[in-house]
């Protein structure tokens, strides 16, 4: 069953075409990777997904739901739900500590628990940290205190955006790692990546070029 | 953890955590309540305050005999001045008028109390000293000038009683009046030295009252003291009062455009500190909207750290602002001052106003912070 599917999908800025006809199925479970150049249209893409964004032309379903004309209240509720982000530059609250930054996600959710967030924090190994603000957490640190805060809604769908785009190959394995356990437990993932050897961890990857698609292969076809 | 104590940690850590910019709305917040309470204790006290300190202009209500007589009795006078309240009533002053002669001069003579002319009239100035005893007298400056008499000399006053003969006795000059008024061209004496010499007692032309009081309220007190004392006619003294209220009401209009002012100088500051703080934390919205945040969690978090702000600056403000109450009482006007209760809650809801009001348009900038924008991307 496809937990995401495009048909069509456009998105034009002023007079720039950012994305052109997009058609993409993801299904529940799988780990898709999406590539291409800066200014290829991933992120673009990213947030139309992440329902941060509505797309000019075509329809986007998200867990059989239609998201191309729900208002912004409504977005903000399925983003709430259904969605687990990941940012690059990991956007955490600085004024925070490690175990609030996960509760936040859980209090617009619905109730924080402390007990619950600490068990997320420990699945990704940030248990002794869960009083520490974000300053005072190493890179790799931060991007698995935003991974726990994505994971605590029990997400539908997982977006990460270079995930390890700021980290050194020691942290970044250590997300990999992570990602696997949580693809292994039937997560689905979708990473927005530059990164080959990133994308080769996952079952496919789409590349993009100037907002088209231009290709859609499994991984291992792709290395 | 529920809702509530979830959404106080984030209002708490964000103000705590980022204290240095939370600093200057805090100050803000702190001067405004200062200045508010300060101010408003020294606007509702400046009546008493300056009440007292009008007294020193004289009488602002007299009493007479009613229709047209020429002389009052003292008993009726005490009973009229026991309708007024004991806090307010600063003095009462008989004043009985005679004329007396020397040699063969006709000098007006007034018998009065020295003691309460001295609460009634404070701007009398007596070179030497006020009469101690029956037979001790002050003339007044026009008169000292005219006979060159001084404090020291004696002086003999003929008077003719009216039952018994022609009296002449001798009184000690003990000091001459300044007044700047008719006092300088009287001689004034103790009534009960009056009464002694004359052989009748218990009366006086007028008397003065000195009443701490606004002209509205003296002139309820007027209407008292006609209604149930009917040998009396009170008379306001409306130069004196209609002043009083016309200062007074100038200035509790200056204090109040002040205070005004500096609670709009807060609402700006604390208003351009959250703008600012908006400006600084739009990735922090933003992140806080791809969270799942609606714009209620959003506005209602920021209203959340303008209550706490004003909470924060309220305590510290009431003891600031009661110092600084006392501070600007004793140095205008030497005493201290009377801080009312309902100030305290009044302040607190002006903070509120003033904080809530502030974060208001820094709320509404926040909900058009779009999270695609402001989290960025590649």
């Amino acid at each position: 069953m496809n937990i995401l599917e495009l048909k069509d999908v456009s998105m034009l800025y002023g007079q720039v075409m950012a994305l052109q006809n997009i058609s993409l199925s993801v299904a529940s479970g799988e780990w898709v990777a999406i590539m291409g150049a800066s200014g290829s249209g991933k992120t673009t893409l990213m947030n139309i997904v992440g329902c941060m964004n509505k797309a000019t032309r075509g329809t986007v379903t998200l867990d059989g739901e239609n998201i191309s004309r729900l208002d912004g209240r409504d977005l903000t509720a399925i983003r709430r739900d259904k969605i687990g982000l990941i940012f690059q530059q990991f956007h955490l609250i600085s004024y925070l500590t490690a175990v609030e930054n996960v509760m936040i996600a859980q209090y617009y959710h619905s109730m924080a628990d402390e007990q619950e967030t600490l068990r997320a924090l420990k699945r990704v190994g940030l248990t002794h940290r869960a009083g520490h603000l974000p300053r005072q957490l190493s890179g790799g640190e931060q991007q698995r205190l935003c991974i726990a805060r994505a994971l605590i809604n029990y997400p539908r769908l997982i977006l990460a955006d270079e995930p390890t785009g700021n980290l050194d190959e020691s942290n970044q394995n250590t997300v990999l790692d992570i990602f696997h356990q949580l693809h292994a437990e039937g997560s689905t993932i979708i990473v927005v990546t530059h990164s080959p050897e990133v994308a080769a961890h996952a079952q496919r990857v789409v590349s993009l070029e100037f907002g088209r698609l231009v290709s859609d292969v499994p991984a291992q076809r792709f290395h | 953890m529920t809702r509530q104590a979830m959404f106080r940690r984030i209002v708490l850590s964000s103000l705590i955590r980022r204290r240095s910019r939370m600093l200057v709305a805090l100050l803000a917040v702190l001067i405004g309540t200062t200045v508010f309470l300060g101010m408003g204790a020294v606007y509702y006290d400046i009546p008493r305050q300056m009440g007292r300190e009008f007294r020193s202009y004289g009488a602002n209500l007299v009493l007479v005999a009613a229709g047209g007589g020429s002389v009052l009795k003292l008993e009726e006078a005490r009973r009229a001045i026991a309708l007024l309240p004991v806090d307010k009533v600063v003095g009462a002053t008989p004043f009985r008028y005679e004329t007396m002669y020397y040699n063969k001069q006709g000098l007006t003579v007034v018998g009065t109390d020295f003691s309460a002319v001295r609460k009634t009239s404070p701007y009398w100035r007596v070179q030497g000293e006020w009469p101690q005893k029956d037979d001790e007298i002050l003339i007044g400056a026009d008169i000292a000038e005219h006979t060159r008499l001084y404090a020291g000399s004696f002086i003999a006053l003929e008077v003719s009683p009216p039952k018994g003969r022609k009296i002449k006795k001798e009184m000690k000059i003990s000091g001459v009046v300044h007044s700047g008024g008719a006092e300088d061209g009287f001689v004034l004496m103790p009534l009960a030295g009056m009464e002694t010499l004359l052989g009748a007692g218990g009366t006086a032309a007028v008397v003065e009252i000195s009443i701490a009081a606004a002209s509205e309220e003296i002139a309820a007190f007027s209407a008292a003291i006609q209604a149930k004392t009917p040998g009396l006619t009170p008379r306001l003294v409306k130069r004196i009062a209609d002043s009083e209220t016309t200062v007074l009401s100038r200035l509790q209009a200056l204090i109040f455009m002040v205070t005004g002012i500096v609670l709009f100088l807060t609402l700006i500051c604390v208003g351009t500190t959250m703008l600012t703080v908006v400006m600084e934390r739009r990735g922090e919205i933003g992140l806080k909207k791809a969270l799942g945040a609606d714009n209620k969690a959003i506005i209602f978090e920021f209203i959340g750290e303008g209550v706490v702000l004003a909470l924060a600056g309220w305590l510290p403000g009431l003891v600031s602002g009661y110092f600084f109450a006392q501070m600007v009482s004793v140095s205008v006007f030497s005493r201290e001052v009377d801080l009312p209760f309902f100030l305290v809650p009044l302040t607190l809801c002006a903070s509120l106003a003033v904080t809530i009001t502030a974060s208001l348009l820094p709320a509404a900038a926040a909900v058009d912070v779009e999270p695609a924008l402001v989290l960025g991307g590649e």
